[in-house]
């Protein structure tokens, strides 16, 4: 392990050190050697993160598919100081070092003058489902920390079971495509808008597709002096059963399709970050992905139009969300020639 | 602050080492009978009287995972609960000793539901008896607090570093006023010294991790890492011993692993933990003046669980009985019971041992009771304990 790593950056906004992602691969914080599967979109996001941002850092990590395979007793890919403490509690324990850096700066104990930043990173299952209490306990303690979920839309670490993250009519392995019931009948739970809910100085959903929004939101998310939440879409080629290498191009579709809005809430304001100039069919999206193979055939129409109908509902609400709370700059009315 | 007689609860007491201590971090959730202990101390935050960053988390869940993570960033980090507070931490229980986290807890102690009940028991601290914590039982009020104190230099010595909890039983202890002498803040601190973490996670030039998984089939280090912890409590037992006298030394009240109490020559001993310990030690006052041979072990450390030093206290007696303040669930008599019974085995002339289980969700513990089961085991010891070796103290039929 380095003593230092050196993560200078360009700072500027919406660019990433794409030299270090390139060139400098022996200071990447996380470390080859790993066992993320191919393609999975978990290291392509922490890829960024750590390319956007030149913070030192402690990293606590809820169990799941980064956890289990960034370190294996007496090996670790991580090269920043990082804690696994258990599923649900990954907030609760950065709250804990957070205080203990607050106690310890106080009473003259932390020699360290830069700031050091403590990142919490947990995916769907450790942030929508068993850890959203510690999440919002932790989130209206106000305590300084960002919060990135890697949205892979299932439990992928134990296997491809559904959670609160997957969309409708997915085929997981606890909600299987059979002949009676075509896959998940629910609809995805919408974690960031309840993180907005909170109040707190920066809620962002993103996508690593558009990597210089993402890096641009990482940025204020580390920046915003307070608790910040981050949710990105995280493809997971195993359970989505994609293509290892069409990745990106997939996410990209979420985007395109309005299906995963890109935006921000920062300080109560929504502001919706991009806005497809044509918005795609959903079909587009749950083309190419094995777990909406079912859904896509014939006699199964009625599962599209609803797909389609929710995903423009909760789109034209956040439009709305946007207008309402001034994220659109409205246009100055054009002054009458005297 | 020069030492001081004050008019205290236990709670009070605990919160009072807090203020003494200034830990860095303190993260609790309420629970009856462990709340005044987060009230006492949340005023001392309040009034500058602590540099602590107190968390009040959402759940207890919460509270020890916010205290693991404190304790691995680098702080000298604290909590208290109670009952099912203990039962919702048990998994990050063993989570802070398997990363050896020198974090203390005060557990003011309660039954378990259901029924629902808020009075005292052990049951809670048995629930957490194989969770790799050391666990320290406290009689009284003093003992609550000078426990603690104790408790933060055995987690932190470099030969145990282990989380260590310190009971008061709940109700009794935790809301009833006693004097207690409070030392000098100085001599505290000075007793307790700078909290020197091992591997922080602050120290970001020199990044760790903290647990990481261990699965590699055949090449994975879970084993190892356990039987480390065993050595752990084996070094413990000494350290207790030794930080016991130490404290005794320096402000003139010594502890050790047990009390024993008039054992000298006795022919028959109870047995118990805790606060009701004080109760027994009046029967016995009593037995003693009516001429009957009885004493008590009161044991302080039920883990590390001292078995040669009980072994060799208890070996001459003709009749032990075992008081537990938990049910036996099944087993063949409640965790205390067990343990002594275990610690007497292989003895030639073993001696006569049963077991009373009293005091469960509050039930009161009166002499009178401990005077029938002195008489019970007199009884025993002549005609032999028979099939069943656990009768219940002040239970209605």
């Amino acid at each position: 392990m380095p003593a230092t790593i050196d993560r200078t950056s360009d700072k500027k906004e919406g660019t990433l050190n794409l030299r270090k992602i390139a060139f400098e691969q022996d200071k990447e914080v996380i470390a080859p050697g790993h066992k993320l599967c191919p393609g999975c979109g978990i290291t392509v996001i922490m890829r960024q993160l750590f390319a956007a941002v030149d913070y030192p850092m402690i990293v606590a990590n809820a169990t799941g598919c980064l956890e289990v395979c960034s370190g294996n007793l007496p090996y670790t890919s991580w090269r920043v100081p990082w804690i696994h403490n258990a599923f649900e509690n990954c907030s609760a324990t950065a709250s804990g070092v957070d205080a203990a850096m607050k106690a310890m700066r106080r009473k003259g104990k932390l020699l360290e003058e830069r700031p050091i930043k403590v990142l919490a990173i947990g995916g769907d299952g450790g942030t929508y489902d068993i850890g959203l209490q510690a999440l919002s306990g932790a989130m209206e303690r106000g305590h300084e920390l960002v919060y990135l979920c890697f949205d892979n839309q299932g439990y992928m670490n134990t296997g491809g079971q559904r959670s609160s993250s997957t969309p409708f009519g997915s085929s997981t392995k606890t909600t299987p495509a059979g002949k009676k019931i075509p896959g998940k009948q629910q609809e995805r739970k919408d974690l960031t808008l309840i993180m907005a809910a909170h109040h707190i100085p920066y809620t962002a959903q993103a996508s690593p597709s558009r990597w210089p929004d993402l890096a641009k939101k990482i940025r204020k998310a580390f920046d915003c002096g307070g608790p910040a939440f981050l949710n990105c879409l995280s493809v997971c080629p195993t359970d989505w059963k994609t293509d290892v290498q069409q990745g990106l191009n997939i996410t990209q579709t979420a985007v395109d399709t309005c299906y995963w809005p890109l935006y921000e809430v920062e300080r109560g304001v929504v502001r919706v970050t991009y806005k497809p100039k044509l918005k795609k069919p959903v079909t587009d999206w749950l083309a190419n992905q094995g777990r909406f193979k079912h859904v896509l055939k014939k006699g199964n129409e009625w599962m599209v139009e609803k797909i389609q109908a929710e995903v423009d509902r909760r789109w034209n609400m956040l439009l709305a969300l946007e207008a309402a709370t001034g994220g659109v700059e409205e246009k100055k009315p054009v002054k009458a020639e005297a | 602050m020069t030492q001081q007689t004050l008019f205290l609860t236990g709670n009070e007491a605990i919160a009072e080492a807090w203020r003494q201590i200034n830990p860095d971090v303190v993260a609790a959730y309420p629970i009856t009978p462990s709340t005044t202990i987060m009230e006492s101390f949340t005023q001392s935050v309040a009034d500058g009287l602590v540099d602590t960053e107190m968390i009040c988390v959402e759940s207890e869940h919460s509270a020890m995972s916010a205290c693991v993570g404190a304790a691995a960033a680098g702080g000298r980090v604290m909590t208290a609960t109670s009952a099912n507070g203990l039962a919702l931490m048990v998994e990050v229980l063993y989570i802070a000793s398997g990363m050896r986290l020198p974090i203390t807890l005060a557990l003011a102690t309660r039954a378990l539901s259901a029924p629902l009940n808020i009075h005292g028991d052990h049951s809670d601290a048995m629930l957490m008896r194989d969770a790799g914590w050391i666990i320290l039982f406290s009689e009284g009020v003093q003992e609550a607090y000078d426990n603690f104190l104790q408790a933060v230099r055995i987690a932190e010595h470099p030969d145990v570093r282990l989380p260590v909890a310190v009971t008061l039983d709940g109700m009794q202890t935790t809301h009833q006023l006693e004097n207690l002498i409070s030392e000098d803040d100085e001599a505290v601190r000075d007793f307790i010294g700078e909290f020197k973490p091992y591997y922080p996670l602050v120290d970001v030039d020199n990044p760790v991790t903290y647990g990481a998984c261990s699965v590699s089939f055949g090449e994975d280090f879970y084993f190892e890492s356990k039987r480390q912890q065993e050595e752990a409590f084996k070094q413990a037992l000494p350290v207790i011993e030794a930080i016991g006298k130490e404290y005794g030394n320096r402000f003139g009240r010594s502890y050790e692993l047990y009390e024993a109490y008039q054992l000298q020559g006795a022919e028959y001993a109870l047995v118990m933990m805790g606060a009701n310990a004080g109760t027994a030690k009046d029967v016995v006052d009593e037995l003693r003046a009516e001429g009957k041979k009885v004493g008590l072990l009161k044991l302080r450390s039920f883990r590390p669980f001292p078995f040669a030093a009980v072994t060799e206290v208890l070996k001459g007696l003709r009749g032990i009985a075992v008081c537990d303040r938990a049910a036996p669930r099944g087993s063949s008599g409640g965790p205390l019971f067990q343990e002594i019974r275990s610690a007497l085995y292989g003895l030639d002339q073993a001696p006569t041992i049963i077991n009373f289980i009293y005091g469960l969700g509050g039930r009161q513990l009166m002499p009178e009771h401990l005077r029938g089961a002195i008489e019970k085991l007199q009884v025993a010891t002549m005609t032999g304990p028979g099939d069943d070796l656990v009768g219940y103290l002040n239970l209605r039929n």
